[in-house]
This record gives C-alpha cells, sequence and structure tokens, in this order.
C-alpha cells in the first residue's frame, strides 16, 4: 500500500480518537446513564468513520458505522447500556486498534469483522422491541423494490409517473471491487439513466456519490419510457460495473411502501431520524460545514472550542525532531573542538566569542532536549482499558489511580518504559490485589486500589506502582527461590526483606501458585529490570505483608546527552556515564587481595571487586599488569560498588549519546557511542553489566 | 526491453560484485575505526558517518576470504536494508551498471569462495565479466552474529 501524505495524518488522528473512544468507554462505565458521554463517543466514531471511508479502509468504516448504530440509539434513550454491550463495544475497539496497527504498519487494515457486526446489529434489533414488528411488517412489502425507504411525495410522484404511461424502475448497480474511481463510473451510469428518463431518488444520496461515500452499489428509482432491458444493457456495457438489476416497480408495491412506510414512521420514527442524522453529517463533513441537523449542530461546537483555546500546538513529525538533535550534537561536537582551538591560541576576543558560543549553545540544548520531552499520559492512557480488561478476566475488582501523567520523559525513555509497565501493572493486579472474597475476609474495601504515579525529583523521574494487595510473602518468595536453585538456604537467611524482594527479579522465578496468561511464566520481572537497566535506571520494591507493595523506576530524565568520563586504555578511548561513577582513585596494585579466586580491594570498610577494563573490553594493546600504580574508577550499581581498572583519566565532559546501531544491538559491555571532538567515535562503557 | 537492475560494483578478491543501488546510501573512503569488544572477527567496529554511528564489516571476512592491508582504493559501502545500516569493507567500488534482470542466473554453490545462500545470482556482462550479485538479506543476517558472539563471550 502506497503511503501517501494523508496516510500519517489519517493513522495519528485514528490514534486520537480511538484513545478517546476508550477513554471515554471507561468514563461511561462509571456512568452508563450519562448521555453527554455517549454523545462524545457518537461523536468520535463518527468521525473515525468518515475519515476511513474517505481513506478508503472500509472494514473499518462499516463496523464504525454499526458501533455508531448502538450508541445512537443510547443516545436516544432506546437502549440502555449494559455490561454485554460494553464487552462488544469494547472488543469493536480492540478490532479497530488492530486494523488501525495493520494501516500504521504498512497493511491494508482489513479484518473479518463480521462477526462483531453481527453482534452489534443484534443489538440494535434484539433490544429495541419495536423494531421487529414493524421491520417484518415493512421488509417483505419493500422487498421487490428494494430495501430503501422512499417518502410520500416520491410514491406519489411514481404512482403518477405509471399513470401517465411512464414505467417505474428499481434499478440496482454493484461496481466491480478493484474500481478505482467509483464516482467516475457512477457518474457514467447516471448519464445514461438521465439521458432516457429521470431519476426520483437515489440511496445514498447523490450527493454522497458524488463524494464516493458509497460501498460498491447504490440503488435508483427511475421512471423512463425506454425499454428497461435496453437500458440495463447500457448500463452493464459501461466499464467496472459487477452487476446490474433492473426491476419493475409496480404500483400496488408502492402502495404497500407506502402503507408499509407509514406504519414504520408511526412505530419506528427513530429509525429513520437515526438515519437522517447519519446521513447529514456524513454529507457535511468534508466541507466542515457548522450547520446541520438540531443535533449535531449543538453538540459540535461544545469540544471545538475547548480544544481551540487549551493547546496551540502544531504536530511535528518526530524524524524532523530526531534530525534536528543529530545537527545538534554535531554543533556540541565542533564546539568542544574550538574551545580547545581558542584555548590553544589564546587570543581573548576568540576565547569571548567561544564562551559566548557556549552559552548561546548552553541554551539552544535545553530547548531541543525539552523538544523531545513528552508527557508520561502518553504511555499512562491505555493503562486504564488494560487494568480493566484484566480485572475483569480475573474477576477482581480493581480501581487504577493514576497522578502525574503530565510529567514529562525524554521520547527515548517513553517509547521503552511501556512495555516494562504493562508488566509490574499485570503483576500487580494478577499477583497483588485479591479477590473480593479474599479482600472482605481480610477486612478491606471489596475493590482493590493500584496508583500509578509520576513525579520529577533531582535529575530523575520516578514512576511508581502501588497496590493495596496481600503484599508479598517472604517465606514463599524465599521458598520458590531455594526450590528453584536461585541461592542457597543458609544465605536465604542472611538476606534483609528488600534483598528477598528483589528476588522477584531474578530470571526463572515465579511465585504464582498457578500460572495465569496474565503474568505467569516468570519471565516478567527479570525482563523488566534488564530493560530499566537498559534505560539507565532501577527498579526496587517495597512490600508489608497484608497491605500491599510498591514498585518504584528511578529513571534519568534524559538519554541523549549525559555527563561522561573519559578514560584512555592504551590506544582507545571509553566513557563512563557520571552518574553511576562514585570516585576516581590511584591504586597500588599491592593492595589488590585474590579472594577464591576473585580479586578484591578494601574500599571504605568494605571489600569489593575489581574489574579489568583491558579485559572487559578485550583490549588489544593495554594490560594494567606490571603497572605500578593503576588508575581505577569505583562503580555503582544500586548500593553494590565495584572498582575497575584504566589507563589513565582523559577528563569530563558532556557527551552525546548515540546508538551503536542495530546490527550490533545486544553487546554485553558497550551500551552506545559517542562522537569526540576530533570526529573520531569511542564507545560508552555500561556500568549497570560490569557488576553483576 | 527487458527489466533491469541497477547495481553498484564493487570488487573483493579479484570478482566483481554488485549490490542494488536502491540499498546503497553513500560510498566512502576509509576512515578511523573504532573497534568493539565482543563482536564477530569480521566487524571492525564502528565508524563516524557524519554525526552518525555506522558498525562496518569487513566482506572478506564475512565471506572467510583472505584479509588484506588497505589501499587507497579501499571504500566503504554504507548499505541502508532491512532496517539496517552497515558499512561494507570493499577492495576497490568505481561503477554503475544496468543488469538485464533475465541475464541473472541462480548462482553454482560456490563463486570465488563465497557460499551460495550470500549470494542472489550470477549475471553474465558482455563476453567476459561475470557479476555476482549479492543477497543482502543473508549478508546481513543477524542470527550467525548472535551465534558468534555467545561463542566469542565463553571463550
Amino acid at each position: 500500500m502506497e503511503m501517501n501524505q494523508y496516510m500519517s495524518v489519517f493513522i495519528d488522528e485514528a490514534n486520537d480518537h480511538l484513545q478517546s473512544l476508550n477513554d471515554n468507554m471507561l468514563l461511561l462505565e462509571q456512568s452508563p446513564d450519562d448521555i453527554s458521554i455517549v454523545q462524545v463517543i457518537f461523536r468520535s466514531a463518527h468521525t473515525l468513520k468518515g475519515m476511513s471511508a474517505t481513506m478508503g479502509f472500509e472494514d473499518l468504516a462499516s463496523l464504525t458505522h454499526d458501533m455508531e448504530n448502538v450508541l445512537d440509539l443510547i443516545r436516544n434513550h432506546k437502549l440502555k447500556m449494559n455490561s454485554d454491550i460494553f464487552d462488544v463495544l469494547f472488543k469493536c475497539l480492540d478490532a479497530l486498534e488492530g486494523m488501525v496497527q495493520d494501516i500504521a504498519a504498512g497493511g491494508d487494515g482489513k479484518r473479518d469483522v463480521s462477526d462483531l457486526v453481527a453482534r452489534l446489529k443484534a443489538i440494535v434489533s434484539g433490544d429495541s422491541a419495536p423494531a421487529p414488528a414493524a421491520g417484518a411488517g415493512k421488509a417483505p412489502a419493500a422487498q421487490p423494490a428494494g430495501g430503501q425507504p422512499l417518502d410520500t411525495y416520491q410514491i406519489s410522484i411514481l404512482t403518477q409517473s405509471i399513470d401517465a404511461g411512464f414505467q417505474a424502475l428499481y434499478i440496482e448497480v454493484t461496481l466491480r471491487e478493484d474500481c478505482l474511481l467509483k464516482a467516475a463510473r457512477a457518474y457514467m451510469v447516471f448519464d445514461v439513466l438521465e439521458k432516457n428518463g429521470e431519476v426520483i431518488q437515489s440511496h445514498p444520496s447523490v450527493q454522497d456519490i458524488e463524494q464516493e461515500k458509497f460501498e460498491r452499489g447504490f440503488s435508483v428509482y427511475y421512471i423512463t419510457k425506454a425499454d428497461p432491458a435496453a437500458i440495463q444493457e447500457q448500463i452493464a456495457r459501461i466499464s467496472e460495473i459487477d452487476t446490474v438489476q433492473v426491476k419493475p416497480v409496480t404500483k400496488e408495491a408502492l402502495q404497500a411502501i407506502d402503507v408499509a412506510g407509514q406504519i414504520a414512521v408511526a412505530a419506528q420514527a427513530d429509525t429513520a431520524a437515526a438515519q437522517a442524522v447519519r446521513e447529514a453529517p456524513a454529507a457535511q463533513a468534508p466541507s466542515s460545514a457548522p450547520a446541520g441537523t438540531s443535533q449535531t449542530a449543538q453538540a459540535r461546537p461544545q469540544p471545538q472550542a475547548p480544544k481551540a483555546a487549551a493547546s496551540r500546538t502544531i504536530r511535528v513529525d518526530i524524524e524532523r525532531l530526531d534530525t534536528l538533535m543529530n545537527l545538534f550534537s554535531e554543533m556540541l561536537i565542533d564546539r568542544v573542538r574550538l574551545e580547545q582551538l581558542a584555548q590553544e591560541i589564546g587570543r581573548g576576543d576568540l576565547t569571548e566569542t567561544v564562551e559566548h558560543m557556549a552559552r548561546v549553545s548552553a541554551d539552544l540544548q535545553n530547548i531541543v532536549m525539552k523538544l523531545r520531552m513528552m508527557p508520561v499520559e502518553s504511555v499512562f492512557n491505555r493503562f486504564p482499558r488494560m487494568v480493566r480488561d484484566l480485572a475483569r478476566s480475573l474477576e477482581k475488582k480493581v480501581e487504577l489511580i493514576i497522578t502525574g501523567a503530565e510529567t514529562e520523559l525524554d521520547r527515548t525513555v517513553i517509547d521503552e518504559i511501556g512495555d516494562p509497565l504493562v508488566h509490574l501493572l499485570r503483576n500487580s493486579v494478577d499477583h497483588g490485589i485479591e479477590k473480593p472474597e479474599e479482600r472482605l475476609a481480610a477486612g478491606k474495601p471489596e475493590t482493590g486500589n493500584v496508583y500509578l504515579r509520576a513525579y520529577h525529583s533531582g535529575n530523575h523521574v520516578f514512576i511508581e506502582i502501588e497496590d493495596d494487595g496481600r503484599g508479598i510473602n517472604r517465606e514463599k518468595v524465599l521458598a520458590t527461590a531455594i526450590k528453584r536453585g536461585v541461592l542457597t538456604e543458609e544465605k536465604a537467611k542472611t538476606l534483609t526483606d528488600n534483598e528477598v524482594y528483589m528476588l522477584l527479579f531474578a530470571s526463572g522465578f515465579s511465585t504464582a501458585e498457578k500460572v495465569s496468561d496474565v503474568s505467569g511464566r516468570g519471565v516478567g520481572l527479570d525482563v523488566v529490570k534488564s530493560k530499566i537497566e537498559s534505560l539507565g535506571g532501577h527498579v526496587t520494591v517495597q512490600s508489608e505483608l497484608g497491605k500491599g507493595s510498591r514498585f518504584t523506576i528511578q529513571l534519568p530524565l534524559t538519554l541523549s546527552i549525559i555527563s561522561a568520563m573519559q578514560v584512555k586504555l592504551g590506544s582507545e578511548k571509553y566513557a563512563f556515564p557520571l552518574s553511576s561513577i562514585v570516585e576516581t582513585m590511584a591504586l597500588n596494585p599491592s593492595s589488590i587481595r585474590n579472594v577464591h579466586g576473585t580479586k578484591m580491594i578494601e574500599y571504605r570498610d568494605s571489600v569489593i571487586p575489581v574489574l579489568s577494563l583491558a579485559k572487559l573490553v578485550q583490549s588489544p594493546d593495554y594490560s594494567e599488569e606490571g603497572e605500578t600504580e593503576t588508575e581505577a574508577l569505583i562503580i555503582r550499581k544500586g548500593d553494590k560498588l565495584a572498582a575497575v581498572l584504566v589507563d589513565d583519566f582523559i577528563g569530563q565532559s558532556e557527551i552525546v549519546l548515540k546508538t551503536l546501531g542495530k546490527y550490533l544491538a545486544g553487546n554485553p559491555v558497550i551500551s552506545g557511542a559517542t562522537i569526540l571532538g576530533d570526529g573520531q567515535v569511542a564507545l560508552i562503557v555500561d556500568p549497570n553489566a560490569l557488576i553483576k | 526491453m527487458a527489466e533491469e537492475l541497477k547495481v553498484i560494483v564493487f570488487t573483493l578478491a579479484n570478482e566483481e560484485y554488485g549490490i542494488e543501488v536502491d540499498k546503497v546510501k553513500t560510498i566512502e573512503r576509509l576512515s578511523p575505526i573504532t573497534r568493539v569488544p565482543h563482536t564477530p572477527k569480521f566487524v571492525k567496529g564502528v565508524i563516524n558517518l557524519r554525526g552518525v554511528v555506522v558498525p562496518v564489516i569487513d566482506l572478506r571476512g564475512r565471506f572467510d576470504l583472505p584479509e588484506t592491508e588497505p589501499t587507497d582504493n579501499t571504500r566503504v559501502i554504507i548499505v541502508s536494508a532491512y532496517d539496517l545500516e552497515v558499512g561494507f569493507i570493499v577492495d576497490s567500488a568505481n561503477d554503475v551498471i544496468d543488469v538485464p534482470v533475465d541475464k541473472i542466473e541462480s548462482p553454482p554453490e560456490v563463486v570465488g569462495g563465497v557460499k551460495a545462500k550470500y549470494l542472489r545470482g550470477v549475471a553474465k556482462i558482455g563476453e567476459e565479466r561475470l557479476l555476482i550479485l549479492l543477497n543482502l538479506a543473508e549478508v546481513l543476517n543477524k542470527s550467525e552474529i548472535i551465534q558468534l558472539k555467545e561463542f566469542g563471550a565463553e571463550s
């Protein structure tokens, strides 16, 4: 499928609408009688339908169309929301989301939605009691002439024409599926028809047909003096026409429609009204004319007005921001180089200019970094829905309380943080929150609370997931850990509570008695931990048995520009993130002791392991063996320390983080690269990978 | 008029090879390479390509051909395909030609010491000129690299 210029706009907006649909459906579930929410949902669904139809995604359009029918009944008080309807509608949203994702991934957005459509139709017909009776009466009568409604005026014209010796015909035209210019073909059909007679009524309306607002076929009531067979042949000769059916309409049939129509109008005014409402805005949508039927006209301006005032923003392609960032980082590299040169040359005015440039570029850096910041909301907003579904499938009552969704994080972190959060939330709902009866027995309210909080603190952003569930059972964790061979029984006794909780993040660990498809298999949490650490953050757990647990994720504000210590190793240069360096020191090799085959040194009343950077990076031309005094970096991961032996320190500077590229992804020691002032690439060592 | 494939021609151990032009981003002279530890031997490291860090691999090493010292003719072909951006070190690169698609034949088992799975086909150009077309998906295949990496990590 060709990605044309509208496609990205379509995908963005479709996602926005889906998100709003999801949010509002959840709201509606809280207060099912609030019709104003239904109105908002209806409008989102309607816009989505219009967009999809314009872009030619028929399945999307037809599914939203049927959702709209259901919503329409609800907002007109013809139907009451119940959990069945909610389930079907949520399923529809899932299907829609799947289709939009498919489109975004370059697919054609096709999906078999017939099952959902059938269920929606069942809701529409099944729950509105008078409909089947009236419908049954109407359908057979209108059948010979097709299902479309005729008004009294049109019926009288048709009747009079028959009296005047014209033939009244009902013509149904279906276009070929691969027809490209549907409107043009339809126009050719109308051209043929109008040469030979007069079109009384068409379905969809001529206006809709001109704007290609129809699926594959359309039907018309038509009067002519020509031979029906000749007309059929003329139409069939137009290319890309699949089938043409011409049926004569008799006076009797018209009368039957008239009568049935009146019954239908009386008993089922809403259907006609619904159709009118549905069609009217569809016709307006492209021109976005403000006037319309009374219902849509009142409702529309409301959401638009606050929107215009609230955000004066423009959508910018993420790639452009990345390019800006790249260009800026190149400039940063030049700046460092200029500073060096200015220092060497030592001319006052040059130094001054370079210093001014440095200040300006520092400001620029701030702005560029801010541009890349996004509120975590974009990740959080899919969670209420997820927690709801999860709670339902586990037969638990859970309320998710989100605070600090406006907290901003670098886009790179936002992109990556979603999956770990999903894991932790699932974990809280599945393992943390108890079943309602269990909660009641423990003297807790039936509904469990899961809190999702985000906040800034210093140079970090914290995300917490807290539940008021059963908490972590120390003994159970230990028993499992011993059983799984994660640690020995003797060692288990010496562990603090926090150390025990961290065992949850060990690989191959699961405390759930039953493996559920929600968060079972014990592969989740260790993946969470490594993911968060790869983002330069870490995760901790606090828990109280019977009261609940809290998972805290600490993340750096930005990942793109960091302070780093550069070190030399023979002919090579490496960089360490300053955030994990405790201090630098000189080390006498004789102070290194051998403990059980591991090299250790004494450092501030404790014994910490000594690592050789040369060995870790397989240095070709440096080894600390034989040095009389070695430089060492003390690095930290959580509360664990280690000393890393290096050749020499170069100094500390701001560096721009670059990835090694996908081809080299997954390096065990190197987390990325940076470009130095001389244009050379230096590798960034991942301190988290060094401390086991 | 038969369909034609535009390819960049480069040499490797006296054989001529081709990569589709639309998969090639640029061709560069060899610039200083920063070695990356824990990678297979044919991964020479990373270079700075106008602000972007790009991994480079020695195509001779990739195909188990004897490696040589770089010369003035040595070039790095920056290939962008299958979501990856990788530089190939080759002996020289200096031609772009059109290959009629119907002239491409499936490769024999081994051509010039290169296994057939890395090749897309062989095209005969003119009388005596043989052009070997690379199967980039296989050349860039990462699963092999991962195996090698694990092997390297253990030793």
